[in-house]
């Protein structure tokens, strides 16, 4: 058994987090020590939530020290349940902050995913903010940007941020590890409100499989009703070539995505700003979704100051037939927006057909036609698609049925 | 008011000493309530025939200088701060001070900087007494936790110019240090090795001071040209090695926030600004120096090109992003009270368009008008606003002196005034039920421009109107409040001050405002 066990971080630089160790001792009650830059304002409060914590956990005797860096409630729990779990005195309990009611909101399978915002799983001062810049998803990662100790502390951070924060109505994602270690992060998150889990390095069809029986598994013991969608990430030439196995491996799937920096790896080769590399996997990626009836999405774009770069990137996506892609930092979710945003012409024709199905219909039709041609009903199925990102891109006002103009002509 | 013994309550309810360093003291009226009579002050009458004939007012060094002024005890000794956290020449004086063993002086800067933490020693000892003048640092720490012996006082920029022109503040000796100046006292900013632009701060210090001393690292025959100080004012001149670090003269402020949150406030103050109808041609503006008010004036820029636009003036403090705007022509002139980066001090330098103003011109309650009342729009930061607009830029949420007022106060009486300002930072509540201290009264700020949405204050009808029909998240301080409240779990408690009070919030006027009480747990 260990004696003590410290968690979280201090340090001049390190801000809206904080440091706390517990060293147990066989008598003499609790021992308090903290520094706090909110002292003055939360000081009693933050004493509180220690003593509530200690009493959860049913730890009697302990030294404790806390540094606080000004850390909200929601991460001085997960920092302390960290220590806790470090010491192997958490009994398999979990210490959950309120479920927030903001929380609860739900997702839809065919939402827009244009952009996807990735946090680090470990680093709360990215994460109170980030649904404030509208992205259409916000994934709190486990994966990639945790460092491998830390992966017990991400699990009770993602967890509380999950019951927490408000995204503003963002698609709650989180990005588990990689297939089996991932398994082990779903009961951190199935039960608090996440909307789609997006599987890391993804091969075959099997380990969607494992995943959606997990979840499964989760949600009967919870009973939990709404369904958890899933997101598959490329990144491998064995993943791409079995691409439409993975994109079809389960019914929750809504989105197929392609990560780029590790697919060029394994295939032996190195990224490039042309992307001839990568042309074919991903073409695929892009068909193996179509064929399956969900989302193509593209790599991240991670040149943070290169905004140029990232709308000719975004035009290229689009062009190649992908919906969405993932960024690092909230600037570059308008850019992104707006390189997915219609142009005026396939507004324009986008416009005519609804209004030509829409009359139609009125009329009692079966037959939609716009002119002497006929509009099949996947093409209306676009078009009414294409209306709806102009109205959200803000490029067409939600009455252009009364011929509203766009917003910004006010 | 209900007078007690020694406190006052002033009309926006807050208690404020009746006498401050053994002085009666006005409390705060109400914004323009307050009209003192009588005539200005002024210095003694000079007579040319006591000055050299050649026009050479060289003296050896600072302390044969401060000597020839006749420093005594318990004079006010002025300097002015365009050097920033660059200054050499402050702790200087109060070293010479020393040695000629004067005590009790008290000192009176435009603003005091990190760099002026040596004049602790000087505190301690008792060469000084108090400082009348914006603290932070170290010196800010001293102040807070009770230790300097007087009571500070922190006033406005335009209140330091009102302070000296109705005799509440007479300086005996104002030391000007001068980027170049030549033997006659003539002085300016532009040029030399440590050029800062301008010296509009040490305006006051130059016509008002008994004895005015210039110091110099850049001393040029016969006349220095521009003269920003006249020489006509000036008693002495010291020339020295170098009068400042010029690294730290343009310290960083000027630097673009990367903070996606801030970068988020920015441009919503500047849509707030296009959508209200302010931005039409021939508007001006004025932007601070903290990055969320530089990358306001850059959102700005991209709304005037978008539409077209151009400005008739903009008050600076300048930079290189204004500069640029002057001289592609999307502004007319620049008309700037300090430069915050050496690109602001060569265009001040090579452009007519570009004009040197002092607080006289611009923030000055004794004025017959000033400028900053014909701004139609200002960005300002804040450290707290509370739900009836009131402002706090001089103290921590926990008490602490953080920042001086500089031209803050004076500037809230713009057209439009608006605080882009995170709704909280880190755990620490901005928005908040009352101002641990009270700078701006909330009748003269119009609009809060948070992450989390944006506040118009109930009395600017108008702005509400022009936005009606605006995409903006436009809510209620109280919502936003609430909001914040429940992000860092539950409201704060209120922190433990006093009962010592160790500066005092002068209003505009020269009333006074508010009071600074003792941080406890400094001491």
């Amino acid at each position: 058994m260990n004696l003590s066990a410290e968690a979280g971080r201090k340090g001049p630089d390190i801000r809206s987090d904080c440091w706390i160790k517990i060293t147990l001792t066989n008598s003499g009650g609790i021992q308090f020590e903290k520094e706090s830059k909110v002292n003055a304002l939360y000081g009693a409060a933050i004493d509180e939530l220690i003593v509530t914590g200690l009493t959860f956990f049913e730890i009697e005797h302990a030294q404790i020290e806390l540094i606080d860096s000004g850390a909200l409630p929601f991460v001085i729990m997960a920092r302390l349940e960290t220590a806790v779990r470090r010491l192997k005195k958490d009994r398999g309990k979990q210490w959950l902050p309120e479920l927030k009611e903001f929380c609860r909101y739900e997702t839809t399978r065919d939402r827009f995913r244009r952009s996807r915002l990735y946090l680090p799983g470990n680093e709360p001062k990215f994460m109170i903010n980030a649904g404030l810049h509208k992205p259409d998803g916000i994934i709190l990662d486990l994966e990639d940007s945790v460092a491998p100790g830390e992966k017990d502390a991400a699990q009770c951070l993602v967890r509380n941020a999950l019951r927490q924060l408000n995204f503003y109505g963002a698609e709650r994602m989180v990005r588990i590890n990689q297939i089996p270690r991932g398994l082990e992060d779903l009961i951190y998150l199935i039960p608090h409100h996440v909307h789609t889990i997006l599987i890391p390095k993804c091969e075959t069809a099997e380990q969607v499989h494992a995943v959606a029986d997990a979840v499964d598994k989760i949600r009967i013991e919870h009973h939990l009703s709404a369904p958890i969608f899933f997101m598959p990430i490329i990144e491998s030439a064995l993943g791409a070539i079995n691409a439409y196995p993975i994109a079809t491996a389960s019914a929750n799937n809504v989105a197929l995505a392609i990560g780029l920096e590790d697919y060029t790896a394994d295939i032996g080769t190195q990224r490039t700003s042309e992307g001839r590399e990568s042309f074919w996997a991903r073409c695929q990626i892009v068909n193996a979704a179509r064929a399956a009836g969900i989302q193509p999405i593209d790599t991240v774009f991670s040149d943070v100051t290169d905004m140029d770069g990232l709308r000719q990137s975004v035009l290229e996506a689009r062009a190649l037939g992908f919906d969405g892609k993932g960024c690092i930092h909230p600037r570059q979710i308008p850019v992104i927006h707006e390189a997915f945003a219609p142009t005026q012409e396939e507004i324009d024709k986008a416009r005519k057909i609804v209004l030509a199905f829409e009359a139609a219909q009125s009329q009692g039709l079966s037959v939609v036609s716009l002119g002497s041609k006929m509009i099949d009903p996947p093409v209306v199925k676009r078009a009414q698609r294409t209306i709806q990102l102009a109205i959200d891109s803000g490029k067409l006002a939600s009455n252009w049925r009364q011929g509203g103009a766009a917003y910004d002509q006010n | 008011m209900t007078r007690t013994k020694e406190f006052v309550k002033n009309t926006a309810g807050r208690l404020v000493p009746a006498f401050i360093n053994g002085r009666p003291a006005i409390p705060y009226m109400g914004v323009g309530k307050y009209r003192p009579q009588g005539r200005k002050a002024a210095p003694a009458i000079a007579s040319c025939a006591d000055y050299p004939a050649d026009g050479n007012k060289i003296v050896p060094d600072l302390k044969s200088a401060l000597i020839k002024a006749g420093i005594r005890d318990g004079m006010t000794i002025s300097t002015h701060h365009h050097f920033r956290n660059g200054d050499l020449v402050a702790n200087q004086i109060f070293d010479a001070a020393a040695e000629i063993g004067v005590k009790d002086l008290i000192w009176f800067p435009s603003a005091s900087f990190p760099c002026h933490a040596p004049i602790l020693r000087h505190l301690e000892s008792g060469v000084v007494h108090h400082i009348e003048g914006s603290m932070n640092g170290p010196l800010g720490d001293y102040c807070s936790a009770g230790k300097m012996r007087g009571t500070a006082v922190l006033r406005s920029h335009g209140g330091r110019y009102q302070a000296v022109q109705d005799g509440e503040v007479h300086i005996d000796i104002a030391v000007i240090a001068a980027p170049t100046a030549d033997a006659f006292g003539n002085a300016n900013g532009v040029m030399g090795p440590s050029a800062c632009g301008l010296l509009g701060f040490a305006l006051a210090d130059s016509q008002y001071a008994d004895k005015v001393i210039i110091v110099t690292d850049n001393l040029v025959p016969f006349p220095c040209i521009p003269w920003q100080i006249h020489g006509n004012y000036v008693d002495m001149v010291v020339v020295m090695d170098k009068i400042g670090e010029p690294s730290k003269i343009v310290s960083g402020t000027t630097e673009i926030t990367r903070s996606p949150d801030r970068l988020l406030i920015a441009e919503l103050a500047a849509r707030f600004v296009k959508d209200a109808g302010i931005l039409k041609d021939g508007f001006s503006f004025q932007a601070g120096a903290g990055g969320t008010s530089l990358s306001f004036a850059i959102f700005l820029r991209d709304l005037m090109k978008e539409m077209g636009v151009k400005a008739r003036f903009v008050r600076g403090g300048s930079n290189q992003y204004l500069v640029q705007m002057l001289e592609e022509g999307l502004i007319d002139y620049i008309l700037d009270g300090q430069t915050f980066d050496l690109e602001g001090v060569r265009s001040m330098r090579e452009n007519p368009r570009h004009v040197n103003t002092s607080p006289f011109t611009s923030y000055n309650y004794h004025g017959k008008g000033n400028f900053s009342s014909l701004v139609d729009v200002v960005v300002l930061g804040a450290t707290e606003v509370d739900v009836h607009f009131n402002a706090n830029v001089v103290t921590h949420s926990d008490g602490r002196l953080l920042h001086g007022i500089g031209g803050w106060q004076n500037c809230l009486f713009s057209k439009c005034t608006i605080l882009p300002i995170p709704s909280f930072r880190d755990r620490i509540p901005v928005i908040v039920d009352e101002v641990t201290t009270l700078c701006g009264p909330g009748e003269l700020i119009d609009v809060i421009v948070t992450e989390r949405g944006i506040a118009i204050n109930p009395l600017r009808q108008d702005l509400i109107d022009a936005t009606r029909h605006s995409s903006l998240p436009i809510r209620s301080l109280q919502e936003i409040k609430a909001e914040v409240e429940e992000i860092c779990g539950g409201k704060p408690q209120r922190p433990q001050l006093g009962p010592k009070v160790v500066a005092v919030v002068k209003w505009v006027d020269g009333t006074v405002l508010d009071s600074i009480y003792q941080v406890q747990t400094l001491t």
